[in-house]
């Protein structure tokens, strides 16, 4: 194991029904600091799965995830510390509606990381001026578009400085027009150097962006590699017959 | 109708004025403003904690660790639901004098028994609003507030029992105002309530017309200013976002 292994995941497996559906059936692989993990795959092949059992909103069946050399998958672990550490971005944004976009974004750091309100506020502000919505901070989630709404909810999850970044599908739910805002966000993301797992149906971006990118198909890891291997040479006839299909 | 005008104006002082009567509709007004005002916020109270009890095992049951958290859990459900059929299967005047006679038989403090009962009365129809507005919002709101790094109880306090009590309070107003009415029967456990005030009038002067009447009006009034109160409050909320 190197040191910069940042998520260790070893035979995870999440069966729902008494094991008669198996959502994962013994994943295994390594998040490494600063890499841009991309899962693509066919629906229903456990992808959200897999991102949702990293920050344990889905409790594995079986296996573990060692997070920060810590196995969080450990009933006596307390997860909401580590979940601190890993922003979380919807596929449906998610934003809290009783708040402007400015509560939105201050509320985790206020209660959780004991900041002042006006550290908060100071942080926020830059955020959402990275992200062109500082003329709407005082706007309630209700008043944007789509690609507003998933702009704040990834600028929210920054505001806790997590050590990795997981994204469920985030442009799925977006208007086709409002998908290049929130990909370019992400892809700035990328270049300075975030650890990010992004499970997404956009091929150009997992192929542009992606530093590895996991196929995966019924609930296993069936190929991973560089784009440029994945894309190009795919090695199985699942991820063959897959390609052909989305590209 | 001259005689009936002056009929009306004799009963008026007849009821109202003379030994200064309209005292006794004042303070009994007082008496059911104070029981409603206590024992909404004591349903409240319990009805979020129960409501929070019951969505919490609901959503929860299936997914949870077995051990004695999961044991603990299923057993209060379980106390929840006892409390809930049982209040809102019995009469409210049985189970205050029930209160009244029985549990607290030693105490005369009917004022507050008043305010107990009515109290825990309220609870259950307040939890199973409550509840409904909790099991209403999207999973994906606790999913946020969990993924940030909130715990349950957190997620619920900062998250979603604002977002359940602006989507309820229309229901819960109008609990209030039933709760307003209901307290009218007090009177059973010796509470001088403004029906209670009434109809001691009514008995000191037998002419039941006016006293009643005027009751009843108070009532109507009370209600209307009420539901116009919560109107307004309701406007502002939505305007607030959504």
């Amino acid at each position: 194991m190197t040191t910069d292994v940042l998520i260790k995941v070893d035979n995870l497996q999440k069966y729902f029904k008494d094991g008669k559906i198996k959502a994962l059936d013994g994943v295994s692989t390594d998040i490494h600091k600063g890499e841009v993990a991309v899962v693509i795959g066919p629906s229903g092949s456990g992808k959200s799965t897999f991102l949702r059992c990293l920050n344990l909103l889905e409790v594995p069946t079986g296996g573990t995830i060692i997070f920060d050399g810590v196995d969080i998958t450990d009933p006596s672990c307390n997860i909401n510390l580590h979940r601190q550490k890993m922003g979380m971005v919807f596929q449906h944004f998610n934003l809290f509606p009783h708040m402007t976009l400015l509560g939105n974004m201050t509320l985790a750091p206020m209660k959780l990381l004991g900041k002042s309100k006006d550290e908060a506020e100071t942080k926020a502000m830059d955020l959402l001026a990275r992200v062109g919505l500082a003329d709407r901070a005082d706007a309630y989630p209700s008043q944007l578009s789509g690609g507003q709404k998933q702009r704040v909810a990834i600028v929210r999850a920054l505001c806790m400085e997590p050590e990795v970044m997981l994204f469920d599908e985030p442009t799925s739910a977006l208007d086709p027009e409002m998908v290049g805002e929130v990909l370019d966000v992400m892809k700035e993301l990328a270049h300075e150097g975030m650890t990010m797992v992004v499970v997404t149906h956009e091929m150009g971006f997992a192929r542009e962006v992606g530093n590895r990118v996991l196929f995966m198909a019924d609930g296993k890891l069936v190929e991973e590699g560089a784009p440029k291997d994945i894309f190009e040479r795919p090695q199985s006839e699942r991820l063959r017959d897959f390609l052909s299909k989305v590209l | 109708m001259e005689a009936w005008m002056a009929d009306i104006k004799g009963q008026f002082i007849l009821n109202f004025v003379e030994k200064d009567r309209w005292q006794l509709l004042v303070d009994g007004l007082g008496n059911t403003l104070k029981i409603t005002a206590v024992a909404c916020l004591i349903g409240i109270c319990i009805g979020v904690i129960i409501a929070i009890v019951r969505s919490t095992w609901d959503k929860n049951r299936l997914t949870m660790r077995p051990g004695l958290g999961k044991t603990l859990l299923g057993i209060v459900n379980g106390i929840c639901k006892v409390y809930l059929t049982v209040i809102r299967g019995t009469p409210v005047v049985v189970q205050l004098m029930i209160i009244y006679y029985i549990i607290f038989a030693s105490s005369r403090n009917s004022l507050a028994i008043a305010m107990l009962a009515f109290g825990i009365n309220s609870g259950a129809y307040v939890a199973e609003i409550v509840r409904g507005g909790i099991m209403s919002i999207d999973e994906g709101q606790f999913e946020a507030g969990r993924s940030l790094g909130f715990n349950y109880v957190r997620t619920m306090q900062y998250i979603i029992i604002p977002q359940v009590f602006k989507n309820v309070l229309p229901t819960l107003a109008n609990e209030f105002i039933v709760l307003l009415k209901e307290t009218s029967v007090a009177g059973y456990v010796a509470i001088r309530d403004l029906t209670k005030a009434g109809d001691i009038i009514r008995g000191a002067t037998y002419s039941p017309f006016l006293p009643l009447i005027g009751v009843a009006l108070i009532y109507l009034i009370m209600v209307m200013f009420f539901t116009w109160l919560v109107g307004k409050l309701e406007r502002r909320l939505r305007n607030s976002d959504h």
